[in-house]
């Protein structure tokens, strides 16, 4: 038992999520020394869950997709396409309770739609998964200007951005949606048979096939996640901004996969953490938000997270050549 | 293997191509119950090849399989082995990510009883104490809750991978060249390995080019040459010798397959 406890430990400080956590407390602690007035406290702490909230649930989707050694670069058009479908049918709809969960409904399925698309793309017709999503990733886009002809939809239900701007106990909605979503995504990776065939794909899609896993349709059904969770991504900034964000979207895919990959998945496929993804998608956001109640310049920020993404993955191949050889 | 029971295992005629190449052209093989089956043959014989056809992964253009004197059809691995009929193939097909236990009931797993099982939350406990048991039996010196399988040796992977076929086999387990990449001690643990699956009812069949290690452990040797058996011969009367003969054609003066 002893020995157990130690390896589970040893297993722990090498992970290379650890080292990102730690990471991650250091900017806390030296924003916190640095303005112990306007850093460390409830309002701020509320305002970096808020801005972390939306792409946490893009890039949980993106960590599934990742881990099966995929990449999904159209989870930020899908996310403008769910929110614009979903906007359009409460427009139609009303304001009413019925409006806004039909509202929902329609943006995640659309989500899930264009994901399982992705999927079949990438599973059945054999196609890089890179370029199905980029392929996508013009299409969502496309459809969703020629839906709107360019112009966002504000006429989102008063009682919808009111719930996305509220709160319980003291935690604003939109980061408790999206921390029921990390844990439910997190419990679903690491502890059910979907997770483990997720993860098995990724390490070697061959020998999953030979093992009885049905190889095309799993992927299909984690592109669909990626999806539904853009949907759902979308509907949430709904919420929060009252407005579908046509033109503001268009780096949400880099962004989760930068959080994914700082988190300790490894785009080689096989391995990966959602816990490591919320501690990767909180890493430029705190930056950020560092930096701009310094009064430092915020684009440094993107200097930083492109050092620290480029470590990130370069401690991986170490760690994987280490491994092989 | 008595004559009044059929084999657990019997292919008749088997033909492969490959385009205008024929892998396989009539070949026919047999596993008796309990019975360790050499197959040998030089490369390009159509050893891969048959053990391909037998367990799934290939289906022939023509000829039988019997299983227990049933005729069968496999159109995948899966399949096959729900007739008990399970393969090590030479790359292992371990997820190199994924720890010993996982590995071994990969499309297995064993889920939580009720609710949570139906939700298909995994039972890891049941799971690894079960794995600790088969790499115990099999002097596997790898523990269940090790890390991911691409950090563990050559040999170690190697017991991982008989371990999860043997755990599922219940009738016949294929080892194509089982000891090519290994040394001197882990080879002999995979032949103890052999014996031990023996002794459990199941019937081995072992591809392999070492003549001395088929003689230590097989009861018979089939030979194959350009697709076709072309020599049974029992382990126990055989010289290595007459094994290489057989595998070359230097020995053609017996006619061919006078003994099948």
């Amino acid at each position: 038992m002893n020995t157990t406890v130690r390896d589970r430990w040893t297993a722990v400080r090498s992970h290379p999520t650890t080292s990102m956590l730690v990471v991650l407390l250091g900017i806390l602690l030296c924003f916190s020394l640095l303005s112990p007035e306007a850093f460390p406290t409830p309002g701020n702490a509320r305002s970096i869950l808020s801005d972390a909230a939306i792409l946490l649930v893009v890039a949980i989707g993106a960590t599934y997709v990742i881990i099966t050694a995929g990449i999904d670069l159209s989870v930020g058009s899908v996310l403008v396409f769910s929110s614009v479908v979903g906007a359009q049918t409460m427009e139609r709809l009303g304001t009413g309770p019925v409006a806004i969960g039909l509202g929902l409904l329609v943006s995640v399925l659309a989500g899930a739609a264009w994901g399982a698309l992705n999927g079949i793309l990438v599973a059945k017709a054999q196609v890089p998964a890179f370029v199905v999503t980029l392929g996508t990733l013009g299409a969502a886009y496309g459809a969703a200007l020629i839906l709107t002809d360019g112009v966002d939809v504000r006429a989102v239900p008063p009682a919808l951005v009111e719930f996305g701007s509220g709160r319980v106990l003291g935690i604003p909605t939109l980061v408790l949606t999206a921390a029921a979503v990390a844990i439910v995504a997190g419990l679903a990776l690491s502890a059910t048979v979907f997770g483990r065939h997720t993860y098995a794909i990724g390490a070697n899609p061959e020998s999953a096939r030979r093992a009885g896993i049905n190889v095309e349709r799993h992927l299909i059904a984690v592109y669909a996640v990626a999806g539904l969770l853009a949907g759902l991504a979308g509907f949430m900034s709904l919420a929060r901004y009252g407005t579908t964000t046509i033109a503001g979207q268009a780096t949400v895919n880099l962004q989760a996969i930068t959080a994914v990959v700082i988190g300790g998945t490894s785009l080689f496929g096989g391995s990966g953490w959602v816990l490591g993804t919320a501690i990767g998608v909180f890493i430029p956001i705190v930056l950020r938000n560092g930096f701009i109640v310094q009064g430092v310049a915020p684009y440094w920020q993107y200097i930083a997270v492109g050092s620290v993404l480029i470590l990130a993955v370069y401690v991986d191949q170490r760690r994987r050549s280490r491994r092989l050889g | 293997m008595t004559s009044h029971t059929p084999p657990v295992l019997e292919a008749r005629g088997i033909v492969k191509r490959f385009g205008h190449v024929e892998a396989l052209r009539g070949a026919d093989f047999t596993v008796g119950q309990g019975e360790v089956v050499a197959l040998m043959g030089d490369n390009g014989a159509g050893k891969s090849t048959l053990v391909k056809a037998l367990s799934g992964v290939l289906q022939p253009d023509g000829g039988t399989i019997l299983i227990q004197g049933e005729e069968v059809h496999f159109h995948n691995p899966v399949e096959a082995r729900e007739h008990g009929v399970e393969t090590v193939y030479q790359d292992l097909a371990l997820a190199d990510t994924l720890n010993p236990t996982a590995n071994l009931f990969l499309g297995r797993e064993l889920r939580r009883k009720g609710v949570l099982g139906r939700l298909g939350v995994l039972d890891n406990r049941a799971m690894r104490t079960k794995a600790a048991e088969v790499f115990a039996t099999l002097n596997v010196t790898v523990r269940a809750d090790h890390g991911a399988v691409g950090n563990l040796s050559g040999g170690q992977r190697q017991g991982v991978a008989v371990s999860r076929a043997v755990t599922w086999a219940h009738r016949v387990l294929f080892l194509d060249e089982p000891t090519a990449a290994l040394g001197v001690q882990q080879t002999r643990n995979v032949l103890d390995m052999v014996r031990k699956v023996r002794d459990r009812g199941v019937s081995v069949v072992i591809i392999s080019h070492s003549v001395p290690e088929v003689l230590e452990v097989a009861d018979r040797i089939e030979v194959f040459r350009l697709g076709r058996r072309v020599a049974v011969l029992q382990a126990a009367t055989t010289s290595a010798l007459d094994v290489v003969a057989a595998i070359t054609g230097a020995g053609d003066t017996t006619p061919e397959g006078a003994d099948l």
